[in-house]
């Protein structure tokens, strides 16, 4: 097969891997730096029969997937930081009325407007608890272009198969840097589409979960005439206020992420057989410790990498268990400390971790890294 | 007393020189013009939204606004000046403030049409002694001409792309002067910069000085976004006005007055012509299109002549 490379952008390889995974629906807003990926798919779109909205704020457009996604169409949404809050109650809704859809937010520096043009991961831990309640939810980080594309493929399977919302965290540096990139031809990927009811209507319960904790889901304009609600509810759709369903409900809700853990969670690893010292990184800053790696490792260094892939939920086990085998995690990030936190929790009394931090807009450097490795060697 | 061009010119400058915004914009001019009909001892409050005024006007260590300034979040600005004014007309009824302040918020059409609606209709609906000023410049400028829904129809934007199915954006420009007049606020007045700004100043003079909400729409052409040569400013927006369509009006205690009247009314494609924005409407296969808007314009000046008593 004749393969084609293509130079292309974080935000371009996005709306591809998007559009390959099925995505016939986006409803967005502009904000830098995202836009890209909205007129991308206002111009791809049309071409494979599927639909762009422009909405009138960000609320709007996460409201907008919902319904669209309640039709039965693979539905995204993409933002940037202050976006991205202005989404979060209806991320919530999104997690408790299960609803397949994909927020992609390219971080950009914050609190507020910020820093627009300029990179930052401070979205960590709004990714995980930016909406209220306890939630599920499954981020994904990408860094790389090509990486870009796989994980929106990704995105979509994972939400289609746990009606969970997935949010794809990317950042400024990745959205908008260029890569000369091969994609995959659309035979060699795999997608999976919700499970859809096989009963028929006067029998459906939609939320009633078979074994693996998920409910089957009808299409709105089928034939299913269902309710959905951001209130707690039974199997029915209807509100309940029994303190037995909400219990059940939020639980299981949790649940279909963890029973499926080892489905949802994905990571690499570099260099950890005999390694004293972990960098562990993620998204734009992962390119920078891997290059800190290599320069150690040319000088004698035993330095291993790690890169959460699936970065909520965390790849607990995996870095427990790398914890007890090095003497030190050093955990680089533009942002203050935030997965720093996850990692703190996880080597308590067992490895030290130590912090590479940057919050002015510009990325962290491989000679930062190795910097703070050479101090704590 | 009868406006003087070279007398208002000579009143100090709000908006300095030297801030980064693009040659040929209209944001500018409509900004210093309505800060100069402030009286001089008055102050004044400015609230922006996110948009290219507020991006390109205070660049630290710089700043080109000589009054109060808050950036506001987005979609919020109307609700932002509504917090500095109550608490001033608090502080000033309790006479622990001396001096006079205005308030006056800017927003973009996307600050003001779509995401800040609501809050600028919460604003007006309240009754705050404020402005309400939107600069519009028919699309998101600042993230790279998207469309708003103070969009015309058909113009091409990176969200609503004209190409070989679709020529430009499908849907009409939303009326927000006419649904701030629905507010029914003591002021309204819709314009842009024509005749030496006068229309511009007087209303400015006129929603600053009324007591109570008042809000001007203000056309303000972006030479990226419309595609025109940067000295043509003030052509494009004469243009706008003599084919009516950006009439000059206002509503004052509920009484629709219309302010010009052109002595002949040109037709659509003068004033789409010299914009790139519209060039896809000059194929030979798009002229029905051409037709469609001006008949859609000659409908709404109807519509408006009629408001005003001038039918």
């Amino acid at each position: 097969m004749k393969r084609k490379h293509r130079l292309m952008q974080g935000n371009e390889a996005c709306v591809e891997g998007a559009i390959a995974a099925g995505m016939k629906f986006y409803a967005g807003y502009p904000i830098t730096p995202s836009t890209e990926i909205a007129e991308i798919s206002a111009e791809k779109l049309p071409l494979v029969g599927g639909k762009f909205i422009q909405m009138e704020d960000e609320i709007a457009g996460m409201a907008a997937i919902i319904g669209a996604s309640l039709t039965g169409l693979k539905s995204m949404t993409a933002t940037s930081g202050p976006g991205f809050s202005l989404k979060q109650e209806n991320i919530g809704y999104a997690a408790i009325a299960e609803i397949p859809c994909v927020i992609v937010n390219v971080q950009r520096g914050g609190p507020s407007t910020g820093l627009p043009t300029s990179p930052a991961q401070g979205d960590v831990m709004q990714a995980r608890w930016g909406t209220h309640g306890d939630h599920p939810i499954i981020a994904l980080t990408p860094s790389s272009v090509r990486e870009t594309f796989d994980l929106t493929v990704r995105a979509f399977n994972l939400t289609e198969k746990y009606r969970v919302p997935v949010i794809l965290l990317m950042d400024e540096v990745i959205g908008h840097m260029r890569e000369k990139v091969e994609l995959p031809d659309p035979s060699e990927l795999t997608i999976i589409d919700r499970k859809r009811p096989t009963c028929s209507s006067e029998d459906y319960l939609p939320f009633m979960p078979e074994a693996d904790l998920v409910p089957p889901m009808a299409d709105f304009c089928t034939g299913y005439r269902y309710h959905v609600t951001g209130l707690i509810h039974d199997e029915t759709g209807f509100p309940s206020n029994s303190y037995q369903v909400a219990d059940q409900l939020i639980r299981r809700l949790m649940d279909k992420i963890e029973m499926h853990k080892e489905d949802i969670i994905t990571w690499e690893e570099e260099n950890t057989e005999d390694a004293e010292i972990l960098l562990l990184a993620y998204g734009c800053t992962a390119r920078a410790a891997k290059a800190a790696v290599k320069a150690l490792r040319s000088k004698g260094v035993k330095v291993g990498f790690f890169r959460p892939i699936t970065i909520w939920p965390f790849p607990e086990e995996r870095v427990r268990e790398l914890a007890e085998k090095v003497k030190t995690i050093v955990v680089p990030e533009m942002n203050l400390g935030q997965l720093v936190l996850e990692v703190e929790r996880l080597c308590n009394n067992v490895t030290k971790v130590e912090r590479v931090n940057k919050i002015n807009g510009e990325i962290i450097y491989p000679e930062e890294i190795i910097r703070k490795v050479e101090e704590v060697l | 007393m009868a406006y003087n061009l070279k007398q208002v010119m000579n009143k100090p400058e709000r908006l300095t020189g030297g801030h980064r915004m693009c040659a040929g914009c209209g944001a500018p001019p409509v900004v210093r013009t309505i800060l100069r009909a402030l009286k001089p001892e008055d102050h004044a409050v400015c609230g922006a939204a996110t948009g290219c005024l507020e991006v390109s006007t205070f660049l630290y260590p710089y700043t080109a606004w000589r009054e109060s300034f808050i950036h506001s979040a987005f979609e919020n600005v109307g609700a932002t000046i509504s917090g500095a004014e109550a608490a001033y007309t608090a502080l000033k009824r309790k006479g622990k403030m001396d001096d006079t302040y205005k308030f006056i918020a800017f927003g973009g059409d996307g600050g003001t049409y779509d995401i800040g609606l609501q809050s600028l209709s919460g604003a007006m609906e309240r009754g705050h002694d404020m402005v309400y000023v939107c600069y519009d410049n028919e699309a998101y400028m600042n993230t790279g001409i998207q469309r708003s829904s103070g969009t015309p129809k058909y113009a091409d934007t990176t969200t609503s792309p004209q190409g070989t199915v679709l020529p430009g954006k499908q849907q009409f420009k939303k009326d927000l002067t006419a649904v701030m007049a629905a507010h029914h606020i003591p002021y309204v007045a819709q314009t842009t910069l024509t005749s030496n700004f006068k229309d511009l100043y007087e209303k400015a003079e006129k929603a600053i000085y009324t007591k109570g909400p008042a809000f001007m729409n203000v056309l303000a052409p972006c030479p990226r976004g419309w595609r025109y040569d940067t000295p043509d400013l003030m052509a494009i927006c004469k243009l706008a006005v003599d084919t009516c369509v950006w009439p000059l009006y206002e509503v004052e205690g509920g009484v629709w007055k219309l302010n010009y009247k052109p002595k002949k009314k040109l037709p659509v494609e003068n004033y789409l012509e010299p914009q790139g924005r519209f060039k896809h409407l000059f194929n030979k296969e798009n002229k029905h299109l051409l037709e469609e808007l001006q008949k859609d314009i000659d409908m709404k000046w109807e519509d408006l002549l009629r408001r005003c008593n001038e039918a």
